[in-house]
């Protein structure tokens, strides 16, 4: 038994030796949320998907490594009033009968110094897909990676109003979206 | 009469006159709007009625200030219940064209939405977000808005009960370019 033990604590301490790099993958979705700010009449009005699914793997030492996939369930929108939730499912909207989820697929990271970095990807709404970017900044808060970023969406491009709300002098075409991502690490061998 | 009518300043004829339009405007418009469904005009609307509505708050300062400074011209000659009943619509006329729009303002905040002045100018939220206290204020707008329409009902009809039927000058003294 104590030979085990012996043996079992030399062990890790071998893995922990070898596991130099982290990377950052499990993504808590408790902590981390997905808001949005929508413009009416210039009025901002801040908003939120409840549920979303993140895919992670992030290294700070090999950000260009980073890839991530996102997925938001639209029907979980929280858009500033009953009303405008009721509305915003429809049709001329998300249409989310026919289109229930938003997709995020990120293409590469570039560092760009310090603590920022910077995610291009493929962003799929309601059938149409556009190139994003996303600054983000990365820090570590205790054992976590913290991810925040923002980048504006232009709604206009996924064809998000439609009809009378296509009318972008009511509901700005521009749409600021905000990320903050909880991520625990995951120790990984050196290769 | 030789006596020429004491009439009321120019600034506080301006004063009654841009209020009464914007009052007569943002309570049909507030009507209407509420009965439609969510659409880029009754976004429209809405913003239009708020801004009606913090510029008769805005006017309101100047206006009572003038109106603490300023003797109003005296009392034509009237009985004393009369005299009683027209001070107290103007106190309370008064007091909601503070309190009306004050509560849609508050009503907004607590809705979770800043009134931005003409789409430009963010007035800030006195209180936050808050969904009961916004269906309260709601009913409070509702019912002080009525209650200010329904007194400048009886406003209307006691100065054109005085012009009609007296033939006195309560409503010509607070008429624009008159003499």
């Amino acid at each position: 038994m104590k030979i085990n033990h012996i043996a079992l604590s030399a062990a890790a301490l071998l893995l922990a030796g070898a596991a130099h790099a982290v990377e950052f993958k499990q993504v808590d979705a408790a902590k981390s949320s997905l808001a949005f700010t929508s413009k009416q009449m210039g009025v901002p009005v801040p908003g939120s998907f409840k549920k979303f699914t993140a895919q992670l793997a992030f290294d700070p030492a090999k950000p260009t490594a980073a890839s991530t996939t996102l997925e938001i369930d639209l029907a979980s929108i929280d858009a500033g009033s009953k009303d405008a939730n009721d509305e915003v499912v429809g049709k001329q909207w998300f249409n989310v009968k026919a289109f229930p989820t938003a997709k995020f697929v990120s293409t590469g990271v570039k560092a760009l110094g310090g603590n920022r970095f910077e995610a291009v990807g493929k962003m799929t709404i309601k059938g149409q897909t556009r190139d994003v970017t996303a600054p983000f900044t990365f820090k570590q808060d205790a054992a976590n990676g913290v991810f925040d970023g923002a980048f504006v969406l232009k709604r206009m491009d996924f064809n998000i109003g439609e009809g009378p709300w296509s009318d972008v002098s009511a509901v700005a075409n521009e749409i600021e979206i905000k990320f903050h991502v909880v991520a625990a690490p995951v120790a990984v061998a050196k290769k | 009469m030789n006596k020429p009518t004491e009439r009321y300043t120019g600034p506080a004829i301006a004063a009654h006159w841009l209020i009464a339009i914007l009052i007569l405007a943002a309570f049909p418009l507030g009507l209407y709007m509420h009965e439609l469904t969510l659409s880029p005009t009754k976004l429209k609307l809405y913003s239009y009625h708020k801004w009606i509505g913090m510029t008769v708050l805005l006017l309101f300062v100047p206006r009572i200030l003038w109106r603490l400074t300023h003797r109003p011209p005296a009392p034509l000659p009237m009985p004393a219940w009369q005299h009683k009943i027209a001070e107290g619509t103007h106190h309370l006329l008064y007091l909601l064209m503070f309190l009306v729009p004050l509560s849609g303002w508050l009503m907004s905040s607590a809705k979770g939405f800043q009134v931005v002045y003409f789409g430009v100018l963010p007035i800030p939220d006195l209180i936050g977000k808050d969904k009961e206290l916004g269906e309260l204020l709601e009913e409070m707008h509702e019912v002080l808005s009525w209650s200010l329409i329904t007194l400048v009902g009886l406003h209307l009809a006691g100065a054109l009960k005085h012009h009609i039927i007296d033939k006195d000058s309560t409503l010509r003294r607070m008429l624009p370019f008159g003499k």
